[in-house]
This record gives structure tokens, sequence and C-alpha cells, in this order.
């Protein structure tokens, strides 16, 4: 349902109104918080769990074609978002081969964008601490006889605290790219405005001083993000080295 | 449980091993045979830890060949190596040992048990729930032996496990390493200290530049050395 | 260790999949390729939830240019379009495209430009003659270049003006490719004129020192249009949803709230549907 509420009541904008929004919590400015948050944390998630262990097979694996996939896979850590907004839009469109599931201008479409955005980097970054890790480990675990299953699973967990900053950069890139879900989210009032589409309306509105805030509201979120993840780092850590 | 099979004799055939274009190990012949510990004795680089990687099984000879129990291809599965730094994985000690006892197929209802017994073994059951990376260098060197021992094995090598070990320490996983032997299992030891040649060693293998000098009793080698370059290294004269 | 990390970063996922299953589990809504100018003056913030408490339809609204949110509608993502250059919607019909174009509503364009008016043209109500000036003096002009409706109809009113703009245009007619918005602040920042919808123009907020030059000239009259999308095209058009938006907007109902919406007392857009379909 659009909610159709402005941010501002026409009252007189100044700087802070975007700060007034979040403490009197405002319903429009939670749910956008909401949607970007659930949009690019599901992202980050989905392209850890694809990335990671493309990753660390990337790393642990030698094939012909290998140091192409990888120069690949680094260089497309550097995926312009528009780009690849564009790509899933015409994958997605009703006339595109995935047109028929229906979800362009829906959260899935941003989400399955922001994914495709964020699996390089997660790869990519991943690759080079396994890699680094499987030099000191490989000695160990071979004399353990762990497969190759096993030994992604193990470089995995016990690079965690690398792979945890990898997630993290991730995360960041989608959270704060405005390209790709503008364009296969649509910047839907209500259903798929996030933050970043949010700051780009408002600085085409002319409301520089509101789409200012928006953005120091999102970079707050964003670190208030990095220093939960510290802090759970920091605990993990003392429990198991 | 695995059917037992035998690692022994492990014999090493003119085994010739280069990396690059250096040569590591120069056609070396040798049988190691089951009793007392083997200890492998040698001035750095003379070898001692390639020999070791060989009797693994984790790499292979650049010519030559290597059979356990008369077995070329054999299964690592009782085989279990300690290195001389051995890598921590990041989780707590008992899982430390958990880990290897899984990787060695010891059904999980079982491992608990396993675990428990196996850090008691070398004195580490308080520390089960420490962080295996927060432990000391000694503790780290029984941990280590704890997770070879899970293996259950048979032939265990050992990479200069003291080398960097206060006395206390060493003599606590020099312990382990004689209560390991007496329980009749193989140990393969690298070292090069004389005293613990004296303390542990049934047989001798000296080492210099990538050949076998000496193969000869712990009695016989510290006593009546044959070859010169053991008989200086004996003396405490440098041998390259 | 391992199990609670693990389903750490389960629960997050399914959190945040929860977040969004929701939002994605509507009903009833239809998609309108729209221009930036009703979106961004506020009319479908005021319309939308009236037509949503009438019929429960939810209207999601993708604001574009009006030449971008045709192409949109010709791949088949949007149900209705709702747009404002009204040659380029009849080719959108006689592609096969829409169904129908009806009249909805007119507004007007402005000529904005810099209070210092360094073309001189303050107060003119003959808009060739002052582009004209504007050329002629060679006053930085900013055109959106996007292919929107704006786009569109400031083409026409230099082509109005004799003036064959693609041949006489140099450093000082700057084309930004973006929206009305974008165009409005690079405007401010430059000190140039720009062509504007008065929709947008009432509603923007960063005029800084933009003022109306020209208004009032009858070429610069701006009608918008809606079209369903053509079901026979594509078969996931939802015809019966999309009908009523139209209908509703041409409605005497729909017409009467288009006419109520006002900022500063202030009527954005004239009501029209009466005239005939085209």
């Amino acid at each position: 349902m659009p909610s159709g509420e402005r941010f501002s009541g026409g009252a007189k904008i100044n700087f802070f109104s975007a700060w007034d929004l979040v403490v009197s919590g405002n319903p429009t400015l939670m749910a956008i918080v909401r949607l970007s948050l659930a949009v690019s944390l599901t992202a980050a998630v989905i392209a850890g769990a694809v990335g990671m262990p493309l990753g660390a097979s990337l790393a642990l694996t030698r094939f012909p074609g290998r140091a192409t996939l990888i120069v690949l896979c680094n260089a497309m850590m550097g995926l312009p978002p528009v780009v690849v907004g564009l790509a899933v839009y015409l994958l997605l469109s009703r006339s595109g081969p995935l047109g028929a599931m229906g979800i362009l201008f829906t959260p899935a479409a941003m989400i399955v964008a922001q994914t495709i955005l964020i699996v390089p980097i997660i790869a990519a970054l991943t690759r080079q601490t396994v890699e680094d890790l499987w030099s000191e480990y490989s000695d160990e675990l071979n004399s353990m006889e762990v497969g190759p299953v096993g030994r992604v699973a193990t470089l995995l967990w016990d690079a965690r605290y690398s792979l945890m900053t990898t997630l993290l950069a991730g995360f960041g890139r989608a959270i704060a790219e405005v390209g790709a879900v503008m364009i296969v989210g649509g910047n839907i009032d209500g259903f798929t405005r996030t933050m970043t589409t949010s700051i780009a309306l408002e600085t085409s509105k002319g409301d520089l001083p509101l789409a200012m805030g928006l953005g120091l509201v999102l970079i707050c979120i964003v670190l208030a993000i990095n220093a939960a993840a510290w802090v759970a780092r920091l605990w993990s850590e003392r429990q198991a080295g | 449980m695995r059917a037992p099979s035998s690692e022994l004799p492990l014999v090493l055939d003119r085994i010739l091993f280069k990396a690059g274009v250096a040569t590591i190990l120069n056609h070396l012949s040798l049988t190691i045979a089951p009793g007392a510990p083997t200890v492998i004795v040698g001035p750095n680089g003379s070898g001692k830890t390639t020999l070791l990687r060989l009797c693994m099984g984790l790499i292979a000879p650049t010519d030559g060949n290597i059979t356990w129990g008369g077995r070329r291809q054999a299964s690592m599965a009782r085989r279990a190596i300690v290195f001389q730094r051995p890598v921590m994985l990041r989780r707590s000690t008992a899982a430390n040992v958990a880990y290897a006892l899984a990787k060695a197929d010891v059904h999980h209802s079982h491992r608990a048990a396993r675990v428990d017994q196996l850090l008691a073994r070398v004195g580490l059951f308080d520390m089960a729930q420490r962080a295996a990376r927060s432990l000391s260098g000694g503790e780290q060197q029984r941990l280590a032996l704890a997770r070879a021992l899970a293996r259950d094995p048979e032939l265990l090598l050992l990479d200069e496990p003291t080398a960097s070990l206060d006395p206390a320490s060493t003599r606590r996983v020099e312990e382990i390493i004689l209560v390991a032997a007496q329980s009749g299992i193989k140990i393969v030891m690298a070292s090069h200290d004389l005293g613990q040649v004296r303390r542990i060693a049934g047989d001798v293998v000296f080492l210099a530049r990538g050949a076998l000098c000496e193969h000869s009793s712990a009695d016989n080698f510290l006593n009546r050395p044959t070859m010169p370059e053991a008989a200086a290294f004996l003396r405490g004269d440098l041998v390259i | 260790m391992q199990n609670r990390f693990l389903s750490l970063a389960l629960s997050l996922g399914l959190g945040a999949a929860t977040l969004v299953a929701p939002a994605a589990a509507q009903e009833k809504s239809i998609i309108v390729a729209s221009t930036t100018s009703t979106q961004d003056s506020g009319l479908f913030g005021y319309l939308l939830p009236l037509f949503n408490a009438k019929t429960g339809i939810d209207v999601k609204v993708i604001a574009q240019g009006t030449g971008q949110a045709l192409d949109t509608a010709r791949r088949g993502d949007a149900d209705v379009v709702f747009v404002h250059a009204k040659a380029q919607e009849e080719r959108f019909i006689a592609e096969g495209f829409g169904v129908r174009r009806f009249d909805v509503m007119y507004n007007d364009f402005v000529l904005v430009g810099p209070i210092s008016d360094p073309a001189g043209i303050t107060g003119s109500k003959d808009v060739s003659a002052a582009l004209t000036t504007i050329q002629a003096k060679a006053a930085p002009f900013v055109s959106r270049g996007d292919k929107s409706g704006t786009h569109f109809a400031e083409l026409a009113l230099w082509k109005d003006a004799g003036i064959d703009i693609a041949a006489a245009k140099g450093p000082w007619y700057r084309e930004i490719g973006q929206g009305m918005g974008a165009a409005l602040n690079i405007a401010n920042a430059m000190n140039g004129y720009v062509l504007s919808d008065r929709a947008t123009w009432l509603s923007f907020k960063n005029r800084g020192n933009l003022v109306i030059v020209v208004e009032g000239d009858r070429r610069m009259f701006n009608q918008y249009g809606v079209i369903l999308v053509n079901p026979g095209k594509y078969p996931s058009v939802k015809k019966e949803l999309g009908q009523s938006f139209v209908d509703w907007l041409i409605s005497p109902e729909g017409q009467g709230v288009i006419a109520n919406y006002k900022i500063d007392g202030q009527q954005l857009f004239f009501p029209n549907a009466e005239k005939k379909a085209s």
C-alpha cells in the first residue's frame, strides 16, 4: 500500500529534519530503513553462501583457466551497479527470459541484482584469504586426510573473522548502491523505495538538506552494523581464539 | 573400528627427492621396523623434515619407492604426524581433538568420550574449553600429539616436537611419547638433541646433506659411531 | 560454537527474508509507468490513497521520463502508462502496445531562469522569441536530453521558434540526460535557463535564484494521457485492475480529486477528460 505520506509536512525544512524523522520513529522512514536492511542483508547472506564456497574452491583447486577466472573475478569486483541493474532488468522483464516469474519491480528483484553485484567481491576476497590460509594449513589437513569438501569447510570456518570483514564489504557495497535497485526496483513508494533511492529522489526534488540528512542516517546505520559485527567478533574470538 | 593393517615395516628404497634443482635426499634407503623409537638425527637442512613427510605420504619422491607393510599406496589411516610448528585450528582444545577424531572416521557417538580420554592422556583435560590458539607452546605441542593419537596410529612421526620448548615442557612431551611407544606405537622422531636421543631412541638414523650416514642402535651410535660425520656430530663439532 | 554461528547466520537470513516476504505477497496491485512530474509534484501521494480506499487496488508507480515509461510498458513491465507526450503516446498505440489513450489533465510548462536574467527575456509571453534570444545570446540553457515528455516539448518549442537546435547548439546548450529535478538543480548551479513543467517547479525546493521568466504561451500547454497496456500483447497485464484505474482517473470523481490537489493554494493540474479519447 503506498503510504502517500511525505517526509515533510511542508514545514520549514532544515538539515536536521531527517534526524527528527528518526527520533520520532516516522513510519515511512522506518519502513524504508527496514526494506534497505532486509534487501541488502539478504543479498549479503545469499552472496556469502554462494561466494565463499566458490572463492574457497577457486583457492584450493587447480584447473586450466583458473588464472583467467581469478582475474575475471577480481575485475568483477568493480562491476558498475547500473550495468548489473540493467542486465537483471532485461532478464526479469516480461519480455525477457525470466519474465514469467513476474518479480521485476519487487524487493526480490533487488535482492537478485545486489547478490550478483557482490558475489564477485565476496568470492575474490575469500579466494585470497583462503589461499593464504591454505599455505599454512595444507600439511596439517592433508595429514588428517581431510577431503576437498572438508578443506573448504574447515578453511572457511577458520578464516571466519577475515570473512566477516569480507561479508561486511559486500553488505556495504549492497546497501550503498543506488543504480541497480533503482532500475530493477523502480523506487516504488512504500514497496521498493530504499534509503539510497530515497536520497536520489529527494535530491531530484531539490530537497538537498533532507537528502543529505537521509544520507547521514544511512551512514549511521552502516556504522551501527559494523560496530555490532566488531563486538560479535571480539566476543567470539574470546570464546574460540 | 578400523581393520588392523600393518604400516610396518616402512621401507624406503633408493629415495631421491629434489626441490627444483636442489637435491634434498640423495638415494636414501632405510627400513623402519617395529620396536623402540627410531630417532632421526642430523644438522638443520640434512633432510629430516622431508624424510618424515615422505614417510607420512604427504609428498612423493622424485625417484625410488616407499612401501608401508609391503604396500605401495597404503592409506594414511594408521599413520599420524606432528609438525615442528603444529597449526592450531581456530576452535577450542577439545574441538581440535574432536575434529581429528571426525576426520579419522570415529563415530559421532564415541567422540566425546575419546576427546576426554585423549586430553587426559596429554594432560590438557582442564584446558578442554580454552581456545587452542591461546595455549602455550608446550601445550600446543601436546594438543598436536592428542590430535595425532586420535588417529589411533601404528606409526607416529614427530618432527622435532620439543625444538622450541623449555625443559619442563620437553619432559612432559617426552613422557607422552614414551607412553605411546610402550603402548606399541612405532615412533619415528626427528631431533638434534643428543640428550633426547639418549632418553628415547632405540635406534638412530643419522643424516647429513641428504644422505644416510649411519643407522645403528642408540647404544652403538652414541658410544661407537662408525662414520666420521656422526663422530663429529657427537663431539659437538659443527657438521654441515 | 560452529552451530551457534551457523544458526545466527541462518536466522539473520530468514529474518531478512520474512521482512521482504509480506511486501512481496501483496495482491490486487498494478504497476503504473509514469513521469517524474506526477510523482515529484505529490499528485500520486494525494490521489492514490483515495483510489486505494475506494477499490482496494494498490498502485505501484515507477516514475520515469515519458520515453522511458513507454519503453517499460513496451517490454510488458507495466499495466498502465500515465505520461505527457501525445505524439509518442499515439505511436505507442499505433504499434499495438496500448489499448486506447484517454486525456486526463493538463498543466503547462514554464521557462525558468536566473533572476539576473542574462538574456533579458523576463515577462515575455512569447516563448519562441525568448528561445531565439537565448540562442542569439548563447545564454546557458539546460536541456533534459532524456526523451522525456518535457524534453520532447522543449524540442518542439525550438522547432516552433524556427531554430534547428541539433545544428544550432553550442557549449551554451547543456544536455544532461537526467530528470526534471536534476535539470533544475543544474540550472540553479550554473545560472541557466530550463524548461520545466509547472507542477515540478511548484513543488521543487532548491530553487535558489531561479524564477519563472516566461509563462502563459499557449504553445507551452502540457497534456497528460493514460493508456492501458495491451493485454493482447502481454497476457501478464492486469486488465481489469488497470482498466478500473484508467476509468477512475477519467471519471467525475477522479477528475475532482485531480482538481482538488493544490500546493500553497495553487492548483497544479487541470482535469480535462471530457474531451474525446483519441
